[in-house]
């Protein structure tokens, strides 16, 4: 036993969330808001109406220095072909293909490094896996000292552009080092909610003067993790661990998208083979209940003869459709949209149907083409 | 007159008569958050003292409701169905969740009062 795993880290924000009434409660070893006073309903809508701003510290920030392209040992994603000033999702491979985790690379203007984003459970695991793969080809430094947030809705840009004139010429996937409310920054225009908006990062010292800075506008309301991931879940978004984990491929979790062009015909990523060579027998797809009860996290999904077809990995109450959605693996054969399937529930058959996803469509600011 | 009585899973029970009313107190309502869904048990449907009764989910987690005492059900709050925020609302008034008629009375009796939960609440 060690005592540190006993222990709940702090991100630079945890007075300013008890001061704002934040419910504090264990996350990937932090100590993390899941709601403030306002409630998960309202704060989803109110990202979806107008601004919420996230503390997001708890995620895993490092830079990839030397031969960035060597990432590709490990990800799918085509890393050589990112442009500067742009941002992409990509996935972390074991050696058997499966998804070790998901993460966002950004390469910034007239930089060598990369900048990382993984997620907070999984990222010392994953930078000590990228160190092992890379073999001192590129060099990964976490920097867990920095601060992390995201201004998400409609009227984030307007909100951002007060305190970092000229932030809204950014679209959706460009990433810009910059200055917010006096303070050094990347900003990338990206997040995980669906709505357009910005994922900012800072110096740990400068974080809470920011964040008090932007929640000190009236568009903008703190937001936890409760109302992050019914928002994540409406717009579509795997959550790691859930919806994806090492028992997935990208084949199986549909995310053959995140596979850069280049690396489908050179094929040159841990289990290519496997997840480029035809269909896989499971799917993962969204799921629309019928009624208004949530099926969870766990539900058997069957077919209309009651035979186990797949499992729900995410569900609940979509507040802005004010009806419960879940996402899940199915048998291929059953991942069409519209395929009607029951899902079992307190011993229950509650009628539900495949559908597309996001639930909620999204607001990205795309470039014109 | 009304007795109202309440359980360390935090519902409340208060007897009129032969009919008693089951709900959720405030404490439960404001730590489960925005309730979103409540399955309610049907007419006729007997019960034990802390068993299964009925179910609230609130965005983040379905909860187990348990009867405070053993008994039958005789009406649940249909309005909870359309209006699942009630519960959050007026947890201890017009988000009630079910009516029962009490086998044994000595039950009853047995549970916390009003000064005896309040305290309970603060210790926890």
């Amino acid at each position: 036993m060690t005592i540190a795993s006993d222990i709940l880290r702090r991100t630079p924000l945890h007075a300013l969330h008890l001061e704002l009434g934040g419910k504090m409660v264990a996350f990937a070893g932090y100590e993390m808001p899941v709601q403030y006073p306002a409630g998960i309903l309202k704060e989803h809508l109110h990202t979806r109406e107008k601004a919420g701003l996230f503390d997001v510290s708890h995620m895993g920030q490092a830079f990839l220095s030397g031969d960035t392209a060597a990432l590709e040992r490990v990800t799918p994603a085509d890393v050589a072909g990112l442009k500067e000033g742009m941002q992409r999702y990509g996935l972390l491979l074991t050696p058997a293909g499966t998804i070790k985790d998901d993460f966002m690379f950004s390469r910034l203007v007239g930089e060598a490094d990369l900048y990382l984003v993984v997620n907070a459970g999984t990222k010392e695991g994953d930078f000590d896996y990228m160190a092992e793969k890379l073999q001192g080809a590129a060099v990964v430094m976490p920097r867990f000292d920095r601060a992390l947030l995201a201004l998400q809705g409609p009227l984030a840009e307007q909100v951002l552009e007060r305190h970092s004139p000229g932030i809204s010429r950014l679209t959706f996937m460009q990433v810009v080092r910059t200055v917010v409310a006096g303070a050094p920054a990347i900003v990338g225009r990206t997040g995980y909610t669906g709505e357009d908006g910005f994922e900012i990062s800072l110096e740990g010292s400068d974080a809470e003067r920011v964040a008090r800075t932007l929640l000190g506008e009236g568009e903008v309301l703190p937001i936890g993790l409760g109302a992050r991931d019914s928002l994540r879940l409406e717009a579509g978004l795997c959550l790691y661990g859930h919806d994806i984990d090492e028992t997935r491929t990208p084949a199986e979790a549909n995310l053959l998208w995140s596979i850069g062009k280049r690396r489908k015909e050179t094929q040159d990523f841990p289990g290519a083979a496997v997840t480029l060579g035809g269909a896989p027998a499971i799917k993962r797809v969204g799921i629309r209940p019928e009624g208004r009860a949530p099926a969870r996290e766990g539900a058997d999904i069957a077919d209309k003869t009651g035979r186990v077809i797949g499992k729900v990995t995410s569900g609940g109450f979509g507040p802005s459709l004010n009806a419960p959605v879940a996402m899940g693996y199915v048998e291929s054969g059953f991942a069409g949209d519209g395929t009607p399937v029951d899902l079992m529930v307190r011993g229950q058959a509650l009628p539900a149907a495949i559908a597309p996803m996001p639930f909620v469509p999204n607001t990205y600011r795309r470039a014109r083409k | 007159m009304s007795e109202t009585r309440y359980t360390d899973q935090h519902e409340w029970i208060r007897l009129d008569g032969e009919e008693a009313t089951v709900g959720i107190t405030k404490f439960a309502a404001e730590s489960l958050g925005d309730v979103v869904f409540v399955e309610l048990p049907a007419s006729g449907k007997a019960v034990t003292a802390g068993g299964e009764a009925a179910v609230v989910e609130s965005v983040k987690a379905a909860s187990d409701i348990y009867a405070p005492a053993g008994g039958t059900v005789t009406g649940a709050n249909s309005a909870l169905e359309k209006e699942p925020s009630k519960v959050n609302e007026d947890p201890e008034g017009q988000g009630w969740f079910f009516k029962m008629k009490i086998s044994d009375k000595a039950e009853f009796d047995k549970l916390m009062d009003a000064t005896a939960y309040g305290k309970f609440v603060e210790s926890l």
